[in-house]
């Protein structure tokens, strides 16, 4: 190694995040994570989604008056853009090489999950407080 | 190797065989659909969105959105984001088994295939009779 015998760096710390993926298993650990939530808050959901069919507003309003409704709701849309900014992030991963069109994807990607997930939670909480 | 000199290199390198060669299997076609609905839920969520929206929006907006979810082809749409989003949980579910390190051995992994198909046409009619009887 370069360093020269004096140095303290640990053979690890020298090629730490050198990697082509330049991190380690963050996303992959995360999206098991998510994943993991997603069972008990999906059926939530669709025990949610199932109380709303064919109502009508004043309907829909009594439903996000609870919080238990409001907040499963909420919890629900926190985890699933995580989840599917992720799944996104590896679809890109897997198939766009070009470099420029990879970080244009990437931002877009991240620009349409945080942009629908806050459009999602302010509706939600307007929806609950109002 | 002299007619490897010059020429479009790049264009005559052989690939590697690839998804071509295989037979097609239950197993690699759920994890084919698990990517493909995957994708179609990441584009669902406007939907998702637009009503929540409209229903914090007030009247007018609200009966936009629902009088398009109540028409024909919204319900068409409404039935591909269900069936979507079952499969893609019990992937999800067939994933953590595998993750948990079960399932893996044949013919396990063949239920698994099989009964995320399954388990989410089932759960697809089931969910959607369920609305109608309740909406």
């Amino acid at each position: 190694m370069t360093n020269g015998p004096a140095s303290i760096r640990t053979m690890a710390s020298r090629v730490r995040h050198l990697g082509a993926a330049k991190s380690g298993t963050r996303e992959a650990w995360r999206m098991r994570l998510t994943n993991f939530a997603l069972l008990p808050l999906a059926i939530a959901f669709i025990w949610i989604v199932l109380r709303l069919a064919g109502k009508d507003l004043a309907g829909v309003k009594a439903e996000f008056a609870h919080p238990c409704t409001a907040i499963f709701m909420l919890l629900f849309i926190l985890v699933g853009i995580v989840h599917m900014k992720l799944g996104m992030q590896s679809i890109i991963d897997d198939y766009v090489h070009a470099a420029r069109l990879k970080e244009w994807s990437m931002a877009a990607n991240a620009l349409f999950s945080i942009g629908f997930g806050v459009a999602a939670i302010y509706a939600v909480l307007k929806l609950s407080l109002a | 190797m002299a007619e490897l000199n010059g020429g479009n290199l790049a264009a005559r390198r052989p690939l590697s065989p690839h998804l071509s060669v295989y037979r097609p299997m239950m197993t690699m076609m759920m994890s084919i659909a698990h990517r493909i609905t995957g994708g179609a839920l990441y584009v669902g969520t406007i939907l998702l969105v637009w009503y929540l929206l409209a229903a914090a929006s007030g009247g007018a907006a609200f009966s936009t959105a629902s009088s398009f979810l109540g028409s024909i082809f919204g319900q068409f749409i409404l039935l591909c984001f269900t069936f979507a989003f079952l499969h893609h949980f019990f992937g999800g579910v067939r994933h953590m088994i595998w993750d948990a390190g079960y399932g893996l051995d044949h013919p396990m992994r063949e239920y698994l295939a099989v009964g995320t198909l399954a388990a989410s046409l089932a759960c697809t009619v089931i969910l959607f009779a369920a609305a109608h009887f309740i909406g």
